[in-house]
């Protein structure tokens, strides 16, 4: 009893205290896995921040880290900004999971949003991602109507679900459109490794595809297509100007709104940890101007389809679609469930290769 | 005019001196940089140098973050400089590292959920053996083939890395989360865990191995007729060859202590601070050390000095990163002023600078 008492006292003073706290500053940490100019997918995210500073100007104070490596530097790092007085931290990527779970649960005061995760161990963790896959099916459809050799070259960083559901969501709108079509997907173990992700383009080319996907975070693969007159679709940002003529479009990760409303919300003391997966439909995905090299028919069609996803008419995984062993995974007209999504290991019937396992 | 004339024996004062002079001039040309990018520079020179240590904010939990971050790379630096005071040139640590904490690890999840007090000496034991037996690759091939062990060393760290991700993959991937790399967490796992031996200390197994190497090394190099032999074959080839030192023995001897101390850095990182297995599990130790190791001059107490520091510059880095948004490479480079300061001056340990007249024409 009498411990509850002191709770509640220091519930009300920690309440009384809360106006005389109203001139701090809302802080706000980043821990990013690549570079802030990587014009990919961490660029995105610091964009996001910037955004946040534009926002709220003053009544937000905004920190970050590059190059911040899974594990017990990452664990370090978001402790030591948790420490210095951060309110929210932003861990931007898969593989901070175990780390952002054990800082959390030392710092329950502390709101963490973990992008693309996978553990919510603690309840100040927020999980927050964008499905992606549905700018793949998009993607998927233009390089299917517009690939000459058949072959669709597909740099491609861990096999997680992430990225094996975006493989299958662009093979299975390539095939739809073009039966012959092939991809050929090179494993580069790594989210921003320019020299790799360009040597991977090449062998790519060599093999024959004259259009590239990326699931990394360099503009190194839009470039290389530039410099050998191939097309290539950009990743996570804009990427026109590092290929003009190549760049055909580029799937956008749009991370503003949700940003400035999470940090609102820690501001206003009602954050609560979530699990979101937000779409075409909440702007969380986007599409960058679609180049003038793609024909005006195949273009309506794309916009068609970015319109059927946004209005929930059409899911880019509606079977029936099998299992590339042949097993069937959706019957006709069914829709996969998130579950299946988030936990997907296989490819699709049609496509070679193997996960690596 | 300056002239520089060999000093007839290394300085003793200054190969003392040097290591200091270095952080001061790294100190210098730092802050330069730092004010470049528009930063006070003496509040970054702090932020890297003291707060980590002595601010009421960080200390408390940076002090032990030091121990952690420095005690793998004290570990692989000192059987790293034993190798390199014999002319062994080991400079694939990086690959030994993985392959210990694989071995490490499999132990670990070979017994799980079983508990029992032999599980962790086990693991040591495989960690050690995983390292040894990856620098023995390079070892017999230089052995018995004579190939450059530097290069062989350096190409299975990719091997090992490749292993280490097709391990994180399939064979030792966490069957209870799916679709995700990753073995399961041997934090969780209190038989195989690498836990604080006193909480809060950051005084892991590692550390205290780290210790041990240390002794070991200090007393093999200065009191042992091993330590008279490495030092000989590295400084006088033929004339350890006459004084009846066996090459093939020493290139065993260095190649496979500096892979079992890797090995155990391996394993001890996994089993706590890193707790999993996983594709980016190496995050770089294995190279550092050869840095720290000549930071520290190869010489044991040196190396921890220069563990230490290394290890200061990283979270005192990662501090002015976030505090006075530096970006990271300014970090790197400078580290990278570091080691070449120190590489610098070393000068004055050989060399003695004369100021001479110029001289008379006859």
């Amino acid at each position: 009893m009498k411990r509850r008492h002191l709770l509640a006292s220091a519930a009300v003073v920690a309440g009384l205290a809360f106006p005389a706290m109203a001139d701090d500053p809302t802080k706000a940490g980043f821990i990013y896995i690549g570079p802030v100019g990587d014009h990919g997918w961490t660029f995105t995210h610091d964009q996001a921040r910037e955004a946040l500073e534009e926002h709220f100007g003053d009544a937000v104070e905004t920190s970050y880290v590059e190059n911040v490596n899974y594990g017990p530097d990452a664990e370090r790092i978001m402790t030591q900004m948790a420490l210095s007085g951060t309110d929210i931290i932003f861990a931007t990527s898969f593989g901070y999971g175990p780390d952002v779970n054990n800082v959390a649960a030392r710092f329950p005061d502390v709101a963490f949003e973990h992008a693309t995760g996978y553990i919510q161990e603690a309840d100040n963790v927020s999980l927050y991602n964008a499905r992606f896959y549905e700018g793949r099916a998009v993607i998927g459809h233009i390089a299917g109507k517009m690939t000459e050799t058949n072959t669709i070259g597909y740099i491609a960083s861990f096999p997680i679900p992430e990225v094996i559901m975006g493989i299958n969501s662009a093979y299975l709108h390539a095939k739809a459109v073009n039966p012959d079509v092939e991809f050929r997907v090179v494993w580069v173990y790594s989210w921003y490794d320019p020299a790799q992700e360009a040597a991977a383009a090449e062998a790519l080319i060599e093999q024959g595809a004259d259009i590239l996907m990326q699931h990394t975070d360099s503009t190194a693969p839009v470039t290389v297509a530039q410099d050998q007159g191939i097309f290539a679709f950009g990743q996570a940002s804009d990427m026109t100007a590092f290929a003009p003529e190549s760049h055909l479009t580029a799937i956008l990760d749009v991370w503003d709104p949700y940003y400035i409303d999470r940090v609102q919300a820690v501001m206003d003391g009602t954050w609560e940890a979530g699990d979101i997966w937000h779409g075409i439909v909440d702007g969380m995905v986007g599409f960058a101007p679609m180049n003038d090299a793609i024909p005006e028919d195949i273009r309506a069609e794309a916009e068609e389809m970015i319109a059927a996803i946004s209005a929930g008419e059409y899911h880019p995984f509606t079977g029936p679609i099998n299992r590339q062993d042949g097993s069937a995974w959706l019957a006709e007209g069914e829709t996969a469930p998130d579950g299946d999504l988030l936990t997907m290991d296989f490819y699709v019937e049609g496509m070679t290769g193997e996960v690596p396992n | 005019m300056l002239r520089l004339e060999k000093r007839p024996q290394p300085s003793k004062a200054w190969t003392w001196a040097t290591p200091l002079l270095a952080v001061a001039l790294t100190m210098v040309a730092g802050g330069i940089l730092f004010a470049l990018l528009g930063k006070d520079p003496f509040v970054a020179i702090r932020m890297i140098f003291f707060d980590p240590l002595f601010s009421e904010q960080f200390g408390a939990y940076s002090r032990p973050q030091l121990l952690i971050k420095a005690a793998p790379l004290i570990l692989i630096a000192i059987g790293l400089a034993i190798g390199f005071r014999a002319g062994v040139w080991n400079i694939g640590a990086e690959g030994q590292y993985i392959i210990g904490a694989l071995c490490g690890a499999g132990v670990a999840l070979a017994f799980f959920p079983t508990p029992g007090w032999y599980i962790f000496p086990l693991m040591i034991l495989a960690g050690a053996a995983g390292g040894f037996a990856w620098a023995m690759i390079p070892a017999i091939l230089r052995t018995k083939f004579n190939t450059n062990e530097i290069l062989v060393s350096l190409l299975l760290v990719y091997v090992a890395e490749r292993i280490l991700a097709a391990m994180s993959l399939g064979l030792m991937r966490n069957p209870d989360i799916a679709g995700f790399p990753g073995s399961r967490n041997l934090r969780h796992y209190p038989s195989a865990h690498n836990a604080e031996i006193i909480a809060g200390t950051g005084m892991h197994w590692g550390v205290v191995a780290a210790f041990i190497a240390v002794i070991f090394a200090y007393i093999l190099l200065h009191r042992h007729i091993l330590g008279f032999q490495v030092r000989l074959a590295g400084q006088a080839p033929r004339a350890a060859r006459f004084a009846g030192v066996a090459p093939t023995r020493l290139v065993i001897l260095c190649l496979g202590i500096s892979g079992m101390l890797a090995g155990l850095a391996g394993m001890f990182e996994v089993s706590g601070p890193a707790g999993q297995v996983n594709i980016d599990f190496a995050v770089g130790y294995g190279f550092t050390a050869i840095i720290v190791a000549f930071l520290g001059r190869l010489h044991p107490v040196g190396i921890v000095l220069a563990g230490l520091l290394m290890a200061l510059t990283y979270i005192g880095g990662e501090l002015a990163q976030f505090m006075l948004r530096l970006p990271s490479a300014s970090i790197q480079v400078f580290q990278g002023m570091l080691l070449f300061f120190l590489l610098a001056v070393d000068l004055l340990t050989n060399y003695r600078i004369r100021f001479a007249r110029k001289e008379a024409t006859a």
